[in-house]
């Protein structure tokens, strides 16, 4: 344990409103925490820059499903648990309940949160691949109202993400849109449980007669953000999955993927591994399609 | 009457495991002494170089520390192995990363963390190695900026802790036999094998609490330290050097320790030390708990190994000879590198039969932690090398993997490569077959073979097959000279007295079963004290699997001696019932005070050993395994993983089925870490994955079904027949686990850890025509591996 | 900066004065005087410091105390009833479940949990359920043996 944590502030602001304004006029004085298991990692550490902390793990109006006709909205506050254990998440959004189940173990997930996983911008985190691929939306509050952004533009560079200093991630809102689409996820870790990504990929298509009409791709480890595979996606869309095609499409793929990837060697894994791996589960997915 | 004879070989309740399940057993960091400090410790941020001037932060109130440096040392600043080239504390140089320099204590642990980060040092640094590799080029090349360890008084050469060489006859004879059996070979073998360094990650981190005493002049009188330890005598020995004391001034009490596997025999003598020189500083009890970083950055690993191989075989798969070169990564000091060493040279030439057989093996020095003991000692790098050669050679002579080892296996009445007759049977056959049997091994291969095709999926099945001595090498037992009590505690109960301590594998619950076995009472009836060295005579340390077969032995003598005593002194009949027991020993205690039987140990048969010359009996006894590896490799993500693992043994008599089965598949699970998992990685010495999230250990999820079968074959050695079995599981899984991804993939791996990242490296390098070598390539596999190849 | 902190920590109301970022943990072992907690890594990555909070596994070393805040928190020194073993304790018991016993009580804790959410549970759901418990001496075997067995032991009530 190497921090004295005698020497930490944190409190808990009754409601969301009480922390928005406090957040708004302590503009960038205070850390957020929420199911902590990324912060208290850092404590553990010493390597928690902050030393004045608000609590947000208690806020109802945070921890929340909201299912509309179009969409699926979940609160920045909804643990891996609660996404795993919703009946609707599980039948419209498989891909975001399978990264949840093979985040950390059983006790982190039911601490670690949505909003905590993509605020803390990890280029490995688990949740971001799979919103990326749902085209998701991120609703950002603050004092001065609220604004909606695709969170395909969220993550702006390596923990760098469009949120200002008063701001929080309200909720996640993911379009009710997938019925009928073909759906991947596969994660690559050190290991099967408990392990950080050395790369993951979620793809999105709809398929209509042996053609890819549309396709979304969201992966993980493969840049200094969340990567929306935008590159790649191009390169498919329109694509022929006919036996007699599919070689040349799965070619086009995995040379897209390739270029648009940049990942690094690091302690966990290397570039080129991570590149050829995620090009592999690319095809992976083109054959699943195709068959 | 309830029969006697059947605690040994039963499952009775681990003596302490109720007390584990209710979360009362208490480990060191769980108890407080009144008015206790805290520690900690300041060490090198470099690898190698001179310490300069040391500054404290200003802003620190270092009034309120205690600070300990070399010179505080009032003994020796040594912590004794075999050499004393380790010293407690840095005084002028330092020789590894995280080398310790300075101790401080407060009386608030909070604030040490200030205390540390408040310390300074300067250093003039020097030019480190940090490989086998770059050790042995500084010699070669005198590169005298380079040679990191010049000898110690002990031998040793530059850069070099200990040479050994093992002949399997006389040296010149054996020489000329090399010589000419490799003119005359069929085949000859090469080949080079590499495992890394292996973090024992206990899941309790190292931890002491000491106590200093001192008279009216300040002098230390006594000191007394309490911890997760597995050689209570060892600690209490380097503290006699420390502190300048006689052994009885030193005091060491293990308290309940929460996994060990090696790391905890020597690197307590180390945190033990510090403690209590800080305890004598600030005159307060002084606890350190090293946090999970701290220990995996700091303590050691096991060795690192570098092993060739030369082998002359014919062509009808007979082994005729074999050159083996064994180098280790020792890390900074010598330690117990020469024993780690010895081991891995006896192990090297493995369970076959050899006409001529050389080993040489050396153990050089780096700037890296220094390295110890962790379960295997030697023999599980050495024969990694051995079993993967074997399934080289194997393929040089175009057969099985399963025949050449069948044709080669050591049997009864046979000598191994030191000249020790085994005279207790073996019939490695025997255990060859039953495992390929129960592992289904033929139907799969066949099965594998076509399912293979046209899947990304590829799985296949290897072997390993090994041995492992039991107890201390040769004359080691006779060195350690254990000494065993059992007294009579006041209430009429048997309290066995040993400093051989519980980690787990069962030490309380084993030889508190010889007890009650020998005394013909329950084993429930049966106490076990807790190893302080106030109390319990030196057993020796619990390591090198002995503790079953050599300290369960002298349980059993001096249980018998007591028994006889009773019956002789206190009438007690023949078939005695417990309460007539229990009656007995009472009357006794009456009518004599007290009742205490000591026994010294004896070999159970002479031992002829010559530790110069590696020739004669190397262990008392062997257990025997074999073992089968079955493995999935998904070339989409070119990782592999266990899908079953078989592990037949003969290990002697199972004194506790549940407990010997629980050791079993521990080992297995440390081996499929040691194969697949478990990288350290370093940078100039510094473990940078010195954290769980990055040092990879194996889950419940990545384990496959550990099937374990034993067979017993008693030996005299061991009590009832027991052998040694806590260290033999690490020997087999590694090279198992390696033949089965070469018989799934063909592409062989002859380096551990085997990581995805290198099974890739190596699926794409097929496109270079010059790697490989002519056994591996085959077209056909290659086409399944990159289309684009063949597009 | 300190917190005044209320739990109820095995069925007993405790109260606190602790500075609120201070793991749950450390409150459990220093304050609350219950050692049955351990720490092994300090990263939430082996599961020794595991307990349960209202209802749910959650690793105590990630927890800052103010965040526990009047719940109610079930450690390894809740389970068993007046010295009495749980079904889980004595099968871990008797089945070897336990060897150094440093990883156990987060181990029992992770297997209460698993067994209120899946009574009867498969292979998978227990090296599910465990994934987050690591342990360095077994090999996992006998702890799914003794799992199974509490499973067995449990639904014969």
């Amino acid at each position: 344990m190497r921090s004295d944590v005698a020497a930490y502030e944190l409190s808990a602001p009754p409601t969301l409103q009480a922390l928005l304004t406090q957040i708004a006029s302590e503009r960038g004085r205070h850390a957020l925490i929420a199911g902590g298991t990324e912060l208290m990692v850092a404590l553990n550490t010493g390597r928690l820059g902050s030393r004045s902390l608000i609590s947000i793990q208690h806020l109802r109006e945070l921890r929340f499903v909201r299912v509309s006709e179009s969409v699926v909205e979940i609160g920045a506050g909804t643990t891996f648990t609660d996404i795993r254990r919703n009946e609707t998440i599980a039948k419209e959004l498989p891909l975001l309940v399978q990264a949840a189940s093979w985040t950390g173990s059983i006790a982190n997930q039911n601490r670690a949160t949505i909003g905590g996983n993509i605020c803390n911008a990890s280029p490995a985190a688990d949740t971001p691949p799979p919103l990326l691929a749902y085209d998701a939306a991120v609703t950002l509050l603050s004092v001065r109202g609220e604004r909606t952004i695709p969170y395909s533009g969220f993550h702006l560079g390596y923990k760098r993400m469009q949120l200002e200093p008063d701001e929080i991630l309200y909720c996640v809102s993911v379009p009710r849109s997938y019925a009928g689409w073909q759906q991947y996820i596969r994660k690559v870790g050190t290991r099967n449980a408990q392990a950080i990504s050395k790369t993951a990929l979620a793809c999105v298509a709809l398929v209509q007669q042996q053609r890819i009409e549309e396709i979304r791709i969201g992966a993980a480890s493969l840049a200094d953000r969340p990567l929306r595979c935008a590159g790649v996606e191009d390169a498919l869309r329109r694509r022929s999955l006919a036996p007699e095609e599919i070689e040349a499409t799965v070619r086009t793929g995995r040379a897209a993927l390739i270029r648009e990837a940049k990942p690094i060697d690091d302690i966990r894994s290397t570039a080129i591994y991570r590149s050829v791996v995620a090009a592999n589960l690319l095809e992976e997915f083109l054959s699943q399609l195709a068959s | 009457m309830p029969e006697r004879d059947d605690i040994v070989g039963t499952s009775p309740l681990r003596k302490e495991g109720r007390a584990k399940v209710l979360g009362q057993a208490k480990y060191i960091d769980d108890l407080s002494l009144p008015g206790m400090w805290h520690g900690a410790t300041v060490r090198s941020s470099i690898a190698r170089g001179r310490i300069g001037a040391i500054h404290f932060a200003p802003e620190v109130d270092w009034s309120q520390f205690a600070i300990v440096r070399a010179n505080d040392i009032p003994g020796e600043n040594t912590i004794v192995h075999l050499t004393k080239d380790h010293l407690c504390l840095a005084a002028d140089m330092v020789n590894h990363p995280e080398e310790p320099i300075l101790l401080l204590a407060h009386q608030e642990k909070a604030a040490l963390l200030a205390g540390v980060a408040g310390v300074r040092i300067e250093y003039d640094e020097l030019p480190g190695v940090f490989t086998i590799e770059e050790s042995e080029a500084a010699v070669a090349n005198n590169d005298v900026d380079r040679i990191v360890w010049e000898g110690s008084e002990y031998g040793g050469t530059a850069n070099c802790f200990k040479q050994y060489v093992l002949y399997s006859g006389e040296a010149k004879e054996t020489e000329d036999g090399l010589a000419a059996a490799f003119e005359a070979a069929d085949y000859i073998v090469e080949g080079e094998y590499h495992t890394g360094a292996q973090e024992q990650l206990y899941i309790e981190p190292n931890g002491v609490v000491a106590e200093c005493e001192k008279d009216e002049k300040g002098n230390v009188v006594s000191v007394c330290v309490r911890g997760s330890m597995q050689c209570p005598y060892y600690l209490v020995h380097a503290l006699t050097l420390v502190f300048g004391l006689p052994e009885e001034k030193c005091r060491a009490i293990q308290t309940e320790t929460g996994g060990a596997f090696g790391g905890k025999e020597d690197f307590p003598s180390v945190i033990g030390t510090h403690a209590a020189l800080l305890a004598m500083k600030c005159g307060h009890p002084v606890k350190m708990i090293y946090d999970r970083a701290e220990d995996m950055a700091a303590t050691t690993k096991r060795h690192p190994s570098r092993t060739r191989h030369r082998t002359a075989v014919s062509k009808d798969g007979k082994l005729l000879a074999c050159e083996i070169d064994i180098a280790l990564d020792g890390g900074a000091y010598a330690t117990l590198s020469p024993v780690v060493l010895s081991r891995a040279t006896i192990h090297a030439p493995g369970p076959y039969k050899w006409r001529y057989v050389r080993v040489r093996a050396k153990a050089m020095a780096t700037n890296l932690p220094p390295h110890g003991a962790f379960r295997g000692f030697g023999a599980p790098q050495s024969l990694f090398a051995l079993e993967r050669h074997m399934d080289k050679v194997a393929r040089v002579v175009a057969i099985s993997p399963e025949e050449l080892r069948r044709r080669n296996f050591l049997a009864t009445g046979d000598r191994t490569a030191t000249g020790q007759l085994l005279t207790e049977p073996v019939d490695m056959r025997h255990l060859l077959a039953r495992a390929l049997e129960e592992s289904d091994y033929y139907a799969k291969l066949a099965r594998f073979a076509q399912e293979n095709r046209g899947s990304a999926i590829k799985r296949g099945l290897g072997i390993a097959a090994f041995m492992h001595g039991s107890g201390f090498t040769g004359s080691g037992e006779r060195r350690l000279n254990s000494v065993v009590a059992v007294e009579l505690l006041a209430d009429g109960r048997p309290q066995i007295l040993v400093s051989s301590t519980e980690f787990g594998q069962g030490t309380n619950t084993i030889l508190c079963q010889v007890a009650a076995q020998t005394l013909r009472i329950p084993y429930e009836q049966v106490v076990i004290a807790q190893p302080d060295t106030a109390l319990v005579p030196d057993s020796g340390p619990t390591v090198a699997s002995r503790t079953a077969m050599v300290i369960g032995k002298l349980v059993e003598r001096a249980s018998a001696q007591l028994l006889e005593k009773l019956r002789i002194e206190s009438g007690l009949p023949e078939d005695h019932t417990p309460e007539q027991f229990t009656q007995a020993a009472l009357a006794y205690l009456n009518a004599h005070g007290e009742l205490r039987c000591s026994v010294r140990y004896e070999p159970v048969r002479p031992v002829e050993w010559n530790d110069e010359l590696f020739h004669g009996d190397a262990y008392p006894a062997y257990a025997w395994a074999v073992y089968v590896a079955e493995v999935a490799v998904d070339l989409n993500t070119y990782s592999a993983s266990l899908t079953r693992f078989d592990a037949m043994q003969e290990v002697g008599k199972i004194m506790h089925p549940v407990l010997a089965r629980g050791q079993i598949e521990g080992g297995v699970a440390q081996g499929i870490g040691y194969a697949l998992y478990e990288k350290c990685v370093w940078k100039d010495g510094r473990m940078m994955n010195n954290q769980m999230t990055n040092y990879i250990m194996p889950t419940s999820a990545d384990l496959p079904e550990i099937h374990v079968y034993f067979e017993e074959v008693p030996s005299v050695h061991g009590p009832c027949g027991a052998k040694g079995i806590g260290e033999l599981p690490m020997d087999g899984p590694a090279p198992a686990i390696l033949n089965a991804i070469e018989n799934a993939t063909g592409l062989g791996f002859d380096s551990i850890p085997l990581l995805p990242e290198d099974i890739f490296e190596k699926a794409h390098s097929f496109t270079d025509p010059a790697h490989g070598g002519s056994e591996d390539l085959d077209p056909e596999k290659l086409g399944e591996f990159l289309p684009e190849v063949n597009a | 900066m300190r917190a005044s902190l209320q739990m109820t920590v095995n069925g007993e109301q405790r109260r606190v004065d602790v500075p609120p970022i201070k793991r749950l943990l450390d409150v459990l072992r220093e304050d609350l005087d219950l050692t049955g907690t351990k720490e092994g890594c300090g990263e939430g990555e082996c599961g020794a410091c595991a307990v349960l909070m209202d209802g749910e596994l959650v690793n105590s070393c990630l927890i800052p105390a103010l965040q526990a805040n009047g719940a109610r928190l079930c450690t390894i020194e809740g389970v068993s009833t007046e010295g009495r073993l749980h079904p889980i304790q004595q099968c871990f018991l008797e089945n070897g479940g336990a060897q150094c016993g440093i990883c156990t009580p987060g181990m029992i804790l992770a297997t209460h949990h698993l067994l209120e959410k899946h009574p009867k549970p498969t292979l998978e759901q227990i090296q599910e359920g465990l994934a987050g418990n690591l342990c360095r001496c077994t090999g996992y075997m006998r702890i799914f043996e003794a799992v199974r067995k509490a499973a067995e032991a449990q639904n014969a009530v």
